[in-house]
């Protein structure tokens, strides 16, 4: 391996993963960094959740949100995805030189209108500005904090389901097709919202039937998959036909030979459920504006332990591999 | 899904074949998507798929690269590229590797994408890694008659392209494996035309089948190719009507021939093939990077152990290699097989290990 940070490094597969396996944990302190959504601290009798992030998209303005709504949902989701209840956000921000100042408030009314929605208030904070051409005209950190009762992670067995509250792949290829200025980008728009609803309308009937719980951003639906499975005995099958992907998403992702399965989601939550249970987490679940779609999209096996797959629509099976770098469009 | 797709995959299952049957694709698109789509899952037994060289990356020697990585060493244009030619290596580095090093590298969608890059950036020169088949190369040729159009001065393509029907005739020249029938590309059909693969059925007598994409195209194209095969007919069917016309798309092919001449041109694993390539017309000149950057590129050297060369002709399939999956792995790839998506050995890692 060469002795660089490659785009690769950022991704979320299996590159990151062994970066912050090898070298950002085993000199920050293998036994204090909890690798999880959040970390769960115990102070006094309380449980807090607590985790940071850091957004660099770009564009910073996209179909359905910003950098500053993206940067509060995606820590609100953080802490929900434990079992925690999110109440306070920092806010950090390195702002570019030259950066407008219309745009900068504009970023920042997004920030309150997410942050006012989610339930959450931004109670301390930092700025910073780089040189022209040092920063990308904004990066923000968000780090949150919020009250856990009980972390929602359980024994996982053969027979558990896995769910989610919609479409897949909204979000990345949105982004994408802005980016990229593609004339066909009428109709994508980021799913970019909170899930603390979701999950606590979940919770407070079924406090005990969510095994595990994690939103599907940067890598997509089977990087968590894989995170799940990794030296497990179980595996994960994912019936492709009950898969929902709008018809725009789709299109983009059959034009460049994108996977829709490993594209970031911003307002989505992967869940493996109690089986019995599952039928009436997705009423609740569909009750809730950012659950409509609400749906079984696999389940957990005794085959393949330790592999996420895909049960194709013809009845074929394929493996969903780990990610190893960001995915790139195809050439013919 | 709907009932005759269903009964469709269920027939093809249970196909009977008395005989072991090997049938080669020479399409990147489709090496992936009989894994994707999980058709290659429900193969009738005896049946064995051959990945030919079909993937532009990987048929692509590690000299262009080479050459490609010294232009930016020496001239420091602005290099776009297919984002899939970022993580091939070369004989000593990578464009990804020089990008980390502060190559000026963009990933491009299009070959216009490049051109709009040049038309904004007067001060720089910008070079486009011309690489692809026939499906690419008339997006290509269009770039740079765009190019000579709007007088835009600063852009330049280093030309890679090259011709898949020469390829498959080496292939079937050289004799080296038993293929029983070819299932043909249904992008580059769409160019080039269903006529254009005739001399296969006609002077070589194997059957042919010109196949789509979706799960629906590749059991159809490959269930009417098996019944050629085992009727002993050696005809060239179209089973990708909806796209691909006996004569293809001669707009297309007037815009490629217009800035494009056939040239030899050298393929990973077979070597030089006549007539095989596409170069820049001399009228063009000006836009040529080879000739516009002029360099002395190191030594060509390929990877000790790496079999791609192999593997594109059929000898051998992805797992026969001793270094896939071991030494050689998508974050470290030792050829550009395992890292283009269009390669079978990335195909085969990703979606072949259940």
């Amino acid at each position: 391996m060469n002795g660089k940070i490659m785009p690769g490094h950022g991704s979320g597969g299996k590159l990151m993963n062994e970066m912050i396996e090898k070298t950002i944990k085993k000199i920050l302190g293998n036994d204090s960094i909890q690798i999880d959504d959040s970390a769960i601290l115990n102070i006094g009798s309380k449980k807090i959740a607590f985790t940071t992030d850091s957004f660099t998209i770009t564009p910073i303005v996209f179909p359905g949100g910003t950098i500053g709504s993206l940067a509060v949902n995606g820590t609100v989701n953080d802490l929900a995805v434990m079992g925690a209840k999110p109440l306070y956000l920092s806010c950090a921000l390195i702002l570019e030189e030259g950066l407008e100042i219309s745009v900068l408030e504009e970023i920042l009314i997004s920030m309150k209108k997410a942050a006012d929605y989610a339930g959450v208030s931004i109670v301390t904070g930092d700025t910073k500005v780089v040189g022209k051409g040092k920063g990308d005209k904004i990066f923000i950190n968000t780090s949150g904090i919020g009250i856990i009762e009980e972390v929602q992670r359980r024994d996982i067995e053969p027979g558990d389901l896995v769910i989610i509250n919609g479409a897949i792949g909204d979000h990345g290829i949105a982004v994408m097709a802005q980016r990229n200025n593609l004339s066909f980008s009428e109709g994508l728009v980021s799913d970019c919202a909170p899930l603390c609803f979701l999950i606590g309308s979940v919770m407070k009937k079924y406090p005990e039937s969510v095994k595990f719980m994690r939103d599907p951003t940067r890598g997509g639906v089977a990087s968590v998959l894989n995170e799940i499975v990794k030296g497990r005995s179980f595996g994960i099958k994912l019936v492709e036909k009950s898969l929902l992907i709008k018809k725009e998403v789709h299109g983009v992702c059959e034009l460049l030979g994108i996977d829709p399965l490993y594209v970031a989601n911003e307002g989505k939550v992967v869940m493996i459920v109690k089986k019995d249970d599952t039928g009436a987490i997705l009423d609740i679940m569909r009750t809730v504006k950012e659950g409509q779609d609400s749906r079984i999209i696999g389940e957990v096996t005794s085959e393949f332990p330790g592999r996420a797959y895909l049960e194709t629509g013809i009845g074929g099976k394929r493996i969903l591999p780990l990610l190893t770098e960001e995915q790139l469009p195809r050439i013919c | 899904m709907n009932d005759k797709i269903k009964k469709m995959a269920l027939d093809f299952r249970s196909y009977k074949l008395d005989r072991d049957v090997s049938i080669m694709e020479v399409c990147g698109t489709h090496t992936t998507e009989f894994f994707r789509t999980g058709v290659k899952d429900i193969f009738p037994g005896r049946l064995r798929l051959i990945d030919g060289p079909g993937c532009p990356v990987c048929v692509t020697p590690n000299d262009y690269l080479d050459r490609a990585i010294e232009i930016g060493r020496v001239h420091s244009p602005i290099i776009t590229t297919f984002g899939d030619m970022i993580k091939v290596p070369s004989s000593y580095s990578s464009l990804g590797m020089e990008k980390a090093q502060g190559m000026d590298i963009e990933v491009v969608y299009s070959p216009m994408d490049a051109l709009e890059l040049a038309e904004k950036n007067d001060g720089r020169e910008v070079m486009f890694l011309s690489i692809g088949f026939e499906t690419t190369a008339p997006t290509e040729a269009v770039a740079v008659r765009e190019a000579r159009n709007r007088n835009i001065k600063n852009f330049s393509i280093l030309a890679g392209n090259k011709l898949t029907p020469p390829a498959v005739r080496a292939l079937l020249d050289a004799a080296e494996v038993n293929i029983d029938g070819f299932i043909l590309p249904g992008h580059v059909s769409a160019i080039i035309g269903a006529n254009a693969w005739r001399f296969i059925s006609d002077e070589y007598k194997k059957p042919c089948v010109v196949t789509g994409f979706e799960n629906y195209d590749l059991i159809k194209g490959t269930s009417v190719l098996l019944d050629l095969i085992t009727g002993g007919k050696t005809e060239l069917l179209n089973e990708y009507t909806r796209v691909v016309r006996d004569k293809g798309n001669v707009h297309a092919q007037e815009i490629m021939w217009s800035v494009f001449d056939v040239s030899d041109t050298a393929w990973r694993g077979i070597g030089v093939i006549p007539g095989s390539g596409l170069a820049l017309k001399s009228e063009y000149a000006s836009f040529d990077a080879a000739l516009k950057f002029p360099v002395t590129p190191p030594p060509v050297k390929e990877h000790a152990g790496c079999r791609c060369g192999d593997l594109l002709r059929g000898v051998i399939i992805p797992t026969d290699c001793p270094l896939f999956g071991k030494a050689c792995v998508p974050e470290r790839p030792v050829g550009p097989c395992m890292v283009s998506t269009e390669g079978p050995c990335s195909a085969y890692y990703k979606y072949g290990r259940v």
